[in-house]
């Protein structure tokens, strides 16, 4: 009684949810700017945010070292993984809540696959395309994922008019799978890039600037707007698409919007910084067992902890071994796994008890 | 309130409808039966939206049901499903909450007052108040499936669609569901439609029933009509009897199991398995008879396998006969509840019983008889109402197959026959000094074996109203004989 009195204290303040998330992000944000070969201490960030992005004035003066430094490099970076994680993060959410499956995550038909091979055949090829120059990339990489998603439903909608999740699942693994195998043989058959594109698929937000953010942000808006205003229509789709029918969605437009704002968020994450796994399939998870699978509030925290954590993980890839920077990827696995592992062992235990 | 006009349809490439046509009104409970495969859950996709009609229309309001978007839709017309999914723990009343999604309109609703009430409404109504911060995940099937139902019915719905709402309930919820259901269509104007298993329980709370046959309507009429023992064995490929409910006029099918192969149909209830002493007289057939008897327990109709026949003195008086007597056949290891016991006064070595055949049927009759109290049944108010024990028995083994008029008949000839005795051996009245017709408190069985011969009658004149009158006649007159030969010494 006691552990429910608790679960349900927790879920019924909302309020304080949002409020330990956000610090949280913010917490994890002054520790990513501030830590690192060069210390920025919190006051100085502050102050430099203070001054050079809000514009107030009497902020004192500021080193000119920690301006480049905070401005140019940290405060770029963490905001790109902030805003990675959480594109990961609520996409995850939502596809978890559209597939009905709490071990579905964003790459699950096939968009990062897609994107990934975007992202390598520029690196095969050493493409750059004119006028886009350095953002050939990213570009052809986010161009790559939202025709991914495309094919995946025009193929699902050819299996099956009415695209039931099962179908849609299906010819996702077959898109992954099939661009699986593209990504393999470019890697075979590459030589002196074999590195770069590793490195790209391990993904990293380091040295990517304010230009990739620029390039993230307009499908991060879209993409989480369309899922934010999909959330009561996620509730009702976890008790079956037929349940959502008859307590009014509108099933078959609902679903489509939900895996296109899911696929650009995903695609675009990919592109700016390569296959991260993980965020996507445990944040939704961790945030749905400590507040509920509520998606109007599961999406928003989604984002919240998702850009949190990644941001941390960034932070510990780039200094646990410094000066080498560890792939993002790797150490967002390995803390991700076993926290989550002991979440789960926990909340099986109080389940019993 | 709703109209299916010559529907067609069905999956693609498969059409499980043809050309469906009824009608329901408001406030109407339709049950839609029929066997698996029949269309009855195809027939309610088409009526929620999920799945368009090939050809025909279906009018929900004087709208076609495609002209609904999904919200208007769900506001006039919910569906409490079979089963539904359960991906996430949500609690009880987010999933209730859930079914006010209709009525909310633009992104920025939010959640109102009256929204809240009309949830807390049907959680009350519901019953599952309590629960409503629990995990539905964690509640019993029971519990779950109301939860579901208050979905639906937060939805404020004025038509309701349930799929087989009984599925998953043990007895006491589903009639409390149905009795909820039947209550709101008379109280609300709810209009239910639901799809049934059980026919009797469809037959019971349904106003009309609609009965489904390879996707085509074969009856859509009242209960009693659609529960025809013959259309129902035709349409559900088995054989059923229909008989009536005992306490609500309402029709009942009952299933008629497989007869295994066991063969008893030589066996002839007679002398052999009586068992005489001067307590009792018990007979103890090989198996189950379908009796109709006037016993202290056993009495009515039903099947029972030992029949006794108890001597009391003379000075018997319990304000609890029948409870004694439970006590008294337990203490003899008798059970009770396979049992048609009697009592008698009479000594029971005046037993008369006789075995007599005819055209392959036989009947063996077992009386037991005193006149100590003779009543002429015409002159009966110039009596006083005092109970004491029986003192004619007649108990009638038919070995045939007994109709329930046969058995009624059966009564009356065996009384005629004992009436008969009475005035050829001229027993008088004692009250009235009039010719008697019996005794106060005489009881009689008729038992059949309900194998061999089929006897629809048993009047005087049939072969089987022969036999009794002859039999009882017989043993009567002979009881009495001995009774007055031991009376007069």
């Amino acid at each position: 009684m006691q552990k429910r009195f608790t679960r349900m204290f927790l879920r019924n303040n909302r309020l304080i949810a949002y409020v330990i998330a956000t610090a949280l992000l913010i917490a994890a944000m002054l520790l990513g700017i501030s830590i690192g070969t060069v210390s920025v201490p919190v006051l100085t960030i502050l102050q430099l945010i203070g001054a050079e992005v809000l514009h107030l004035p009497g902020m004192g003066t500021i080193d000119s070292m920690y301006t480049t430094i905070v401005m140019d490099i940290r405060l770029p970076r963490v905001i790109l993984a902030g805003l990675v994680g959480a594109s990961l993060a609520i996409a995850g959410a939502a596809f978890q809540g559209l597939l009905r499956n709490p071990l579905a995550d964003p790459y699950v038909l096939g968009v990062s696959s897609g994107a990934s091979v975007g992202a390598v055949l520029v690196l095969f090829f050493n493409l750059s395309l004119p006028f886009i120059g350095i953002f050939t990339l990213p570009i052809m990489s986010i161009a790559a994922s939202i025709l991914t998603i495309f094919l995946v439903l025009f193929f699902a909608r050819q299996i099956e008019r009415s695209m039931r999740v099962e179908t849609i699942i299906l010819t996702g693994i077959v898109f992954s799978s099939f661009l699986g195998s593209l990504l393999s043989l470019m890697i075979a058959l590459t030589g002196e890039e074999l590195r770069q594109i590793i490195g790209w698929l391990l993904g990293s937000v380091s040295m990517r600037g304010w230009e990739y953010i620029a390039i993230i942000i307009p499908f991060f808006i879209i993409g989480t707007a369309i899922l934010l205003f999909s959330s009561k229509e996620l509730n009702a789709m976890s008790f079956g698409e037929e349940r959502a029918q008859h307590i009014g969605v509108n099933v078959a437009r609902r679903k489509l919007w939900i895996l296109i704002g899911g696929s650009i968020l995903t695609g675009a994450a990919v592109a700016v910084s390569g296959t991260i796994g993980f965020v996507g399939l445990v944040i939704p998870h961790l945030t749905r067992l400590l507040w509920g699978p509520d998606h109007r509030h599961l999406l928003p925290l989604s984002i919240l902890l998702g850009a949190a954590f990644l941001i941390v993980a960034d932070l510990i890839s780039r200094t646990i071994i410094s000066p080498t920077e560890l792939p993002i990827g790797v150490i967002t696995s390995l803390i991700g796994a076993p926290v989550f592992a002991i979440i789960l062992i926990r909340r099986r235990k109080e389940r019993r008890g | 309130m709703l109209s299916v006009n010559h529907v067609t349809g069905g999956y693609p490439g498969h059409d499980v409808l043809h050309d469906l046509s009824f009608n329901v009104e408001k406030g109407e409970l339709l049950g839609i039966v029929g066997p698996n495969g029949s269309g009855k859950t195809t027939i309610f996709k088409m009526v929620s939206g999920i799945l368009k009609a090939q050809a025909g229309e279906i009018l929900l309001k004087e709208k076609t049901i495609a002209s609904y978007s999904a919200k208007q839709l769900a506001k006039v017309l919910a569906v409490l499903p079979q089963h539904a999914e359960q991906a996430f723990p949500y609690t009880v009343k987010e999933t209730v909450s859930l079914g006010r999604y209709a009525h909310h309109t633009g992104w920025f609703q939010m959640w109102s007052e009256h929204d809240e009430t009309v949830v807390q409404k049907t959680m009350e109504q519901t019953g599952i108040a309590q629960f409503q911060d629990h995990y539905v995940n964690e509640l019993s099937g029971g519990e779950r499936q109301r939860v579901f139902l208050a979905q639906a019915l937060a939805q404020e719905p004025e038509i309701l669609l349930l799929d087989e709402p009984t599925n998953h309930l043990d007895l006491s919820y589903q009639k409390e569901l149905l009795d909820l259901l039947k209550k709101w269509t008379r109280e609300t104007g709810l209009t239910v439609i639901s799809i049934f298993h059980d026919l009797n329980l469809a037959g019971l709370y349904c106003d009309s029933l609609l009965l489904l046959e390879n996707g085509k309507i074969n009856l859509h009429n009242k209960p009693n009509e659609v529960l025809n023992e013959e259309r129902i064995q035709t349409v559900y490929r088995t054989t059923i009897e229909k008989h009536p409910h005992p306490t609500v006029p309402k029709p009942q099918m009952l299933l008629l199991p497989e007869k295994q192969a066991e063969d008893l149909s030589g066996l002839i209830i007679d002398e052999r398995y009586l068992d005489r002493s001067d307590e009792r007289i018990t007979l103890r057939s090989p198996f189950p008879l379908r009796t109709m008897s006037s016993g202290v327990v056993g009495s009515g109709t039903g099947w029972y396998t030992t029949f006794v026949n108890r001597h009391v003195d003379k000075s018997y008086n319990c304000s609890n006969h029948r409870e004694e007597m439970l006590e008294y056949l337990k203490g003899h290891m008798i059970d009770p509840t396979e049992t048609v016991g009697m009592m008698t006064a009479v000594r029971l070595e005046d037993v008369a019983y006789k075995l007599i055949e005819e055209e392959g049927v036989s009947v063996f009759i077992v009386v037991t008889a005193g006149v100590g109290n003779a009543v002429d049944a015409s002159r009966s108010r110039e009596h006083i109402y005092e109970p004491q024990p029986g003192t004619i028995n007649t108990w009638v083994f038919v070995n045939g197959t007994l109709t329930d008029e046969a058995f009624i008949q059966s009564i009356m000839t065996a009384t005629e026959a004992k009436v008969k005795v009475m005035q050829d051996q001229d027993v008088k009245d004692a009250v009235t000094g009039s010719s008697a017709t019996g005794t106060s408190t005489d009881s009689i069985l008729i038992a059949a074996t309900q194998r061999g011969k089929h006897l629809p009658y048993a009047g005087t004149i049939t072969t089987l109203g022969k036999l009794i009158s002859q039999g009882v006649y017989t043993c009567t007159t002979e009881a009495l004989q001995k009774y007055r030969a031991r009376v007069s010494v």
